[in-house]
């Protein structure tokens, strides 16, 4: 029997289910494997654990579509994973353009995927699996609407129900979910259980799905259950604290420490949510953990009552003795380790509270254009030391901001179109109107010739800018350009601009 | 009787631990300072210097965009001098790390946070303020109120970092002048804040250089206006100095020619000027 096929076998009529005399005589030639579901479910969780890694804290293994179980906690027959990717997009521009990031990897790595977004996992599997064409970022997004019309267009199999109610419903002549969703609901569940409405439910969101969040046995993790569901936010900072107690201890025991904190939140509604921590360097201090999950704990709706949390060290790094000695002594240390751990927990407040990208250093960039000649770099991350030489470029080959030439304190996001009276070519401006004022100049110092880098486009091989600082009667100081060497058209524009303030 | 009471003496030095002013002489109590190095301004700060662990605000000399820069410049200045690791908060975009390298700011020393938001500013700064490795915090915001300002002073004071707010009006009002008139920079200078120190700086035209013949003369240092508006347990000032430069120190107005002076009223002190002690 055949228990999967690909894309072209399944052109030549081969689908699962099919037995495999009859499959060699439709395609002779046809390259078999042996099914080792054990091998697919391992791959599977690999996927998973990767997913966890790169996108969300809470990922499931999505039980097979052929089969079908029935219900939902049926096994997991190795090819589907869901992702719950609430809050999950700070790193990518929208959820489509996570979900496009996924099947791209995917892709390049060989696997052929099927993918969809949902509000529910129910409705995000049957649109994944049935969609007839795959949804690649709709614009706009889909309203719920939208949602719940492809949903209806889709084929009742499209709920995973058990086989002998799949018989039932097209005998009497159900083909799509929306047939059933008109449907009179007593008659339904009395002819068929419970099964079709619930799943039915479930995918219009009317009821949770129970999810069973996949958790890679490696990852060091602390788990509870409470005996009562709670709920409010003491109970939860203190089971907070107990947490990420034991969990530091089990990472001392390693030696290790978290990078990044994963805390599901198991509703008795079935319901997973989580709250995701990222940290600059790697620690193991359970108070400071414990402050930075709780402050997260605002995003968390208990429902309900929270039953149980999983709190897993997401991603841990090996811990230097020396390191941890330090986060002993709780950042107050009067060595330069201790203070070095107090911007950490700073950075990492700062960053959990506002985004991780939102904090940043600058160092310097190999390049005369001034816009480009500062990069971002992580807050922690060691600098390329800057030794500005008069030259413009480090001593020692590292790239340097000039320190001969001023450079403004303001820079604008754009060079500034400006109109102006000037007189000769190599000088610069008499007067000059930027933003409706009419500046006179008074002094000025340059040029400062600056040219387009070749090997960054085609276009900038002849072009080059010559900025000017002037000074106008106030005291303002502007730096000013020139687009263009006065005379030659390919060099530029000939306009003015202004570019940035000095003081 | 003419010695003070010990009890009064301790009185007093309560009440100004209290009012979180200045050394007392005799106990050394009270902040650090940071001189400025210049005599006439550390003359005139309490303690001698810029109070180290409290909060001071920072100005533009008016609503336009280039006053701005100065201040960002004076406040540069004083980060750089602070030395060790410095938070920087933005409102915008706009900052240029070439230039704060240029007067002494180097770029491994500062880390930034795109706060945007004005709320956010100010909460970013509070974080920052309560962890003892920074040597000091500046954020942008157009807007302090006392509250907040209470807040942050508050802070500083408990760890002992730097606080400096730049305050910057003319973001948005792109023309100069801004929506509502009076609520300019130095009307916003005027309302009350928990500050130690408010300082507002205007640039100056610079100091001319000797004239070589092309049709227009060289910029020189630049030079500013500064002013200290208020000062806790001290009056306000201002003098005319030179910016910063690649240290981060000010300098006396070498060439304060006498023409400049003629305009001002009396200035005993060299060109430092006394204004109405405000506060």
């Amino acid at each position: 029997m055949l228990a999967a096929a690909d894309a072209p076998a399944r052109r030549l009529g081969l689908a699962p289910g099919l037995p495999l005399a009859d499959a060699r005589l439709r395609a002779p030639g046809l390259a078999v494997a042996e099914a080792d579901p054990a091998a697919d479910i391992a791959g599977l969780e690999r996927l998973a654990a990767w997913c966890l890694r790169r996108y969300s804290p809470i990922v499931w293994l999505d039980a097979g579509g052929g089969g079908g179980e029935g219900g939902n906690e049926g096994v997991a027959s190795g090819d589907g994973l869901g992702l719950d990717v609430t809050g999950c997009t700070h790193a990518f521009t929208s959820e489509w353009a996570l979900l496009a990031d996924l099947v791209g990897r995917l892709g390049a790595a060989g696997i052929s995927a099927r993918a969809a977004i949902a509000t529910t996992p129910a409705a995000a599997e049957a649109l994944a699996r049935f969609a007839p064409e795959a949804i690649t970022a709709p614009d706009p997004p889909l309203a719920p609407e939208a949602e719940r019309a492809l949903l209806d267009a889709l084929p009742v199999a499209a709920l995973r129900l058990a086989p002998e109610t799949l018989d039932g419903l097209a005998r009497l002549g159900f083909a799509t979910i929306g047939d059933l969703a008109r449907t009179p609901r007593g008659p339904l569940t009395l002819r068929f259980g419970a099964a079709p409405l619930r799943r039915l439910d479930q995918a219009a969101g009317r009821i949770g799905t129970p999810l069973r969040p996949f958790v890679p046995a490696e990852l060091v993790q602390a788990g509870r259950a409470f005996a009562e569901p709670i709920g409010t936010p003491e109970a939860l900072a203190h089971a907070i604290a107990t947490l990420t107690g034991r969990l530091c201890a089990r990472l001392a025991a390693l030696g290790a420490g978290a990078r990044r904190l994963d805390l599901l939140f198991h509703g008795i509604d079935g319901r997973v949510q989580a709250v995701r921590v990222g940290l600059a360097q790697a620690a193991r201090d359970a108070p400071r953990l414990a402050r930075l999950l709780a402050e997260r704990l605002e995003g968390v709706d208990p429902g309900h009552g929270i039953e149980r949390m999983t709190l897993l060290a997401a991603r841990r790094e090996a811990l230097h003795p020396a390191q941890a000695a330090a986060l002993i002594d709780g950042g107050g240390g009067k060595e330069d380790g201790g203070k070095e751990d107090g911007i950490a927990a700073l950075i990492d407040a700062l960053a959990n509270r506002l985004g991780a990208g939102r904090l940043y250093r600058a160092a310097p960039v190999e390049s005369d254009i001034p816009e480009r000649s500062v990069a971002r770099i992580g807050p922690l991350a060691p600098t390329p030391s800057p030794a500005p030489a008069s030259g413009g470029k480090g001593s020692a080959g590292k790239p340097a901001w000039p320190a001969a030439w001023p450079r403004p304190i303001r820079l604008l996001a754009r060079p500034e179109p400006i109109e102006t009276i000037g007189l000769l070519p190599d000088h610069p401006p008499r007067q000059f109107t930027w933003r409706g004022i009419r500046r006179k100049v008074v002094r000025a110092d340059g040029p400062e010739r600056i040219f387009g880098e070749w090997w960054q486009s085609e276009a900038e091989t002849a072009t080059l800018r010559d900025y000017f600082q002037v000074e106008d009667e106030a005291g303002g100081r502007f730096w000013l350009f020139r687009s263009g060497n006065g005379e030659d058209p390919r060099s530029g524009s000939q306009r003015w601009y202004l570019h940035g303030i000095f003081a | 009787m003419s010695r003070p009471l010990p009890v009064l003496a301790e009185l007093r030095r309560r009440i100004r631990h209290l009012e979180g002013t200045h050394p007392d002489p005799a106990d050394g109590r009270g902040p650090a300072v940071l001189p400025f190095g210049v005599a006439a301004i550390d003359r005139h700060l309490p303690g001698g210097g810029l109070a180290l662990g409290r909060l001071h605000e920072i100005a533009g000399g008016d609503a336009t965009t280039t006053d701005g820069a100065a201040a960002t410049l004076f406040a540069a200045g004083i980060l750089a001098r602070l030395g060790g690791p410095v938070l920087w908060i933005l409102a915008g975009h706009d900052l240029f790390a070439p230039a704060l390298a240029q007067v002494g700011l180097a770029p491994e020393r500062v880390i930034y946070v795109e706060a945007g938001e004005e709320k956010t500013v100010l909460l970013a700064l509070e974080e920052g303020l309560r962890h003892a490795g920074l040597a000091g915090v500046v954020g942008e915001a157009a807007r302090l109120p006392m509250k907040a300002s209470r807040r942050l002073q508050l802070a500083a004071e408990g760890s002992g970092v730097t606080a400096l707010v730049l305050r910057r009006f003319g973001q948005s009002s792109a023309s100069g002048t801004s929506a509502n008139g009076d609520d300019g920079a130095s009307g916003e200078l005027l309302q009350p804040s928990a500050a130690t120190t408010r300082w507002r700086i205007s640039a100056l035209p610079s100091a001319p250089l000797p004239d070589i013949p092309p049709t227009v003369p060289g910029i020189g240092r630049a030079r500013w206006r500064v002013e200290l508006v208020r000062c806790r347990g001290g009056e306000g000032a201002a003098w005319t100095m030179e910016a910063c430069d690649a240290q981060g120190c000010l300098a006396p107005d070498r060439l304060a020619v006498p023409a400049r002076l003629a305009d001002r009223p009396a200035a005993p002190a060299g060109s430092q000027q006394h204004l109405a002690a405000a506060g």
